[in-house]
């Protein structure tokens, strides 16, 4: 529930994203993330959700022509993540991300998971260790890999290849962790392991969320956002927007009439 | 069961749509049986030489025995005191070609990293086909540029060098397999999906870190597979080492000597008038038997590599 106690995480203010080509993908956007919260991101395909999330961790940077404006703050220390002076690699080092597809890296489960660490130049092999530990338990596969941490990570299920990702993204204790579509290749029983994991993950960090999923977002949601053709139509907790919407385009989206 | 076929009433009156279809059925299996045809004969080619290769050397090995043949320290088949022992020529091909691997493999794989995960698209158009024009200089221009350019060159660093090494060449012979090795290892580094490169940059990596730790171990079975095409191609390189290696069997392993491959010898024999059928002229098929052995060798070893660290995505 939106209380005036919760504290902000990081807020969009004004983003626009402009692809190199000049399609703006995300026009004018501003929006609240809470902190210890789920924020879900629902809209129609190609309105721009893909696109929204990952200004978060600067992922557009990595392909040239693309433009940020606008801000994304992020909070307690009031960072404009957007800066052109803030490096990318200490963003995504305080905001990690899932993917749609797991992709795992071509290496040991146990590889995959302290590959955070090892960028980050971390050499003692305890602290790795317990970390590597730490994030599989948190991510609900450490029984199923525990004996087996030397294997290839793709000798996993589809499902423990992407609870091995929410691990390895677990293991550098972000702020933030960014999930784009998580359980879209999965099947029903993985899916409601990887809502569980998301809602105790909620605990300690902050999460935003894309999903087509309707029932994943009101159940694992604290807060919704609708976006339609690249603008955030209406933004308020979960619960309110799927009861009763303000916007007929959110309530067309949310009862299946559009989208 | 044929003739009732043909004397029933309904297949004597063929549709023209139907007889469209039978048309293309005979088109396609015409062009099929081309294209079998044309398959078939790069088959047969590689059996005849075989063929050919295991026939003369059955006779060559009438005269010479194989123990002889693997443990005589000389090889001077032309010679009145003739001796056919091949591990001159073996060494002579190894070492050349380690030499060219040792020039070739880093600068092949750290060329193909670059253009693969550093080069901007400009960068990479402009110098890959500047690589492919290494590939189309015939390699007597090679040749000579490494017994005249190459070789006084290294004499400055290495008074004592010979005229004819092994070094040189060798060298060269390195230079000339780069183009090979950096651009099969560059598709197999560029098929590694966009996906696995996000995944690593999202965990705080960074270029460097992807391409080393991410990519390359992606694309091994590619990269291998580029090493194993360079260790053929040294192998098998002739002209290089003919002209600049010096042409006297040596058994040896240091690069700083002059030495005979086996290619080396292969086309001083044959450019030489020697008759038909005598031990000289046999010598050169037995030559090649090994030297196609060789080859095989590696190429098995490399597909087992490969097929160890054959990734999936
Ligand atoms: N690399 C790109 N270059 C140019 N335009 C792009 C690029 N990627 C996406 N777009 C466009 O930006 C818009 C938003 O795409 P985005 O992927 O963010 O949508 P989405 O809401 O995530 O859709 P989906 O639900 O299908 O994943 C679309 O119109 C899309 O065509
Ligand atoms: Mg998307």
């Amino acid at each position: 529930m939106v209380t005036a106690t919760t504290p902000l995480k990081a807020e969009a203010r004004n983003l626009n994203f402009i692809y190199n080509g000049g399609n703006r993908a995300v026009k004018n956007l501003s929006m609240p993330l809470y902190e210890n919260k789920i924020t879900a991101l629902i809209g129609p395909s190609g309105c721009g959700k893909s696109t929204f999330l990952r200004c978060f961790n600067r992922m557009h940077d990595l392909y040239p022509g693309n433009k940020y404006e606008g801000q994304i703050v992020m909070h307690p220390d009031n960072t404009n993540i957007l800066d052109p002076a803030v490096d990318p690699i200490e963003v995504r080092m305080r905001i990690s991300m899932v993917f749609q597809k797991p992709n795992p890296f071509p290496k040991s489960i146990y590889e995959n998971v302290a590959y955070g660490l090892r960028v980050r130049d971390i050499k003692n092999k305890r602290l790795i260790d317990e970390k590597v530990e730490e994030a599989l338990k948190g991510a609900a596969i450490w029984n199923e890999v525990k004996d087996r941490l030397q294997d290839l990570a793709f000798n996993l299920s589809g499902g423990q290849q992407q609870r091995l990702c929410i691990a390895r993204a677990l293991a550098t204790d972000p702020e933030i962790m960014l999930f784009d579509e998580p359980t879209s290749a999965l099947d029903p029983i993985a899916t409601a392991n990887i809502e569980e994991l998301m809602s105790e993950l909620s605990n300690k960090l902050t999460i935003l969320v894309v999903t087509h999923n309707m029932q994943q977002a009101a159940r694992v949601s604290d807060y919704t956002a609708y976006m339609y053709l690249g603008e955030l139509i209406e933004y308020g907790d979960t619960d309110s927007i799927f009861t009763h919407p303000t916007r007929k385009e959110t309530e067309d989206y949310i009862t299946g009439k559009f989208g | 069961m044929a003739t009732q076929v043909l004397t029933n009433p309904v297949n004597l009156t063929i549709s023209p749509r139907l007889a469209k279809n039978i048309r293309r059925n005979i088109k396609e299996r015409v062009i099929e049986l081309i294209l079998m045809l044309a398959a078939l004969s790069a088959v047969a080619t590689t059996f005849a030489i075989v063929g050919v290769l295991l026939y003369e050397s059955l006779t060559f090995f009438k005269a010479v025995s194989l123990v002889d043949f693997f443990t005589d320290t000389q090889w001077t088949p032309l010679f009145e005191d003739a001796h056919f022992g091949i591990m001159p020529l073996v060494s002579g091909t190894l070492t050349t070609s380690a030499v060219a691997l040792a020039v070739a493999i880093p600068i092949g794989t750290i060329g193909a990293i670059y253009l693969s995960e550093f080069a901007t698209h400009k960068v990479r158009e402009t110098v890959k086909p500047i690589l492919e024009l290494l590939v189309g200089v015939p390699t007597v221009v090679f040749g000579y540029f490494a017994l005249f350019f190459v070789t006084p060159m290294l004499q400055k660093i290495f008074p004592e060098l010979p005229s004819f090494n092994m070094l040189g060449p060798g060298i060269v012979m390195g230079i000339m397999i780069i183009p090979y090795i950096s651009s099969v290892a560059e598709d197999a580094m560029r098929a590694v999906p966009m996906s696995m490169r996000e995944g690593s940059y999202a965990m705080g990596a960074t270029r460097f870190q992807t391409a080393i730790r991410v990519v390359t171990p992606a694309a091994i079975s590619g990269i291998i597979a580029a090493y194993i095409l360079g260790i053929s191609r040294a192998v098998g390189e002739t002209m290089v080492v003919a002209i600049a290696a010096g042409q006297q069997p040596n058994l040896t392993f240091n690069p700083m000597e002059s030495a005979a491959t086996i290619t080396a010898y292969i086309v001083q024999v044959a450019l030489g008038d020697l008759p038909h059928g005598s031990i000289g002229y046999q010598s050169i098929f037995a030559a090649g038997l090994v030297l196609m052995v060789m080859t095989l060798i590696f190429n098995i070893l490399g597909h087992w590599v490969r097929k160890k660290y054959r990734q999936k995505y």
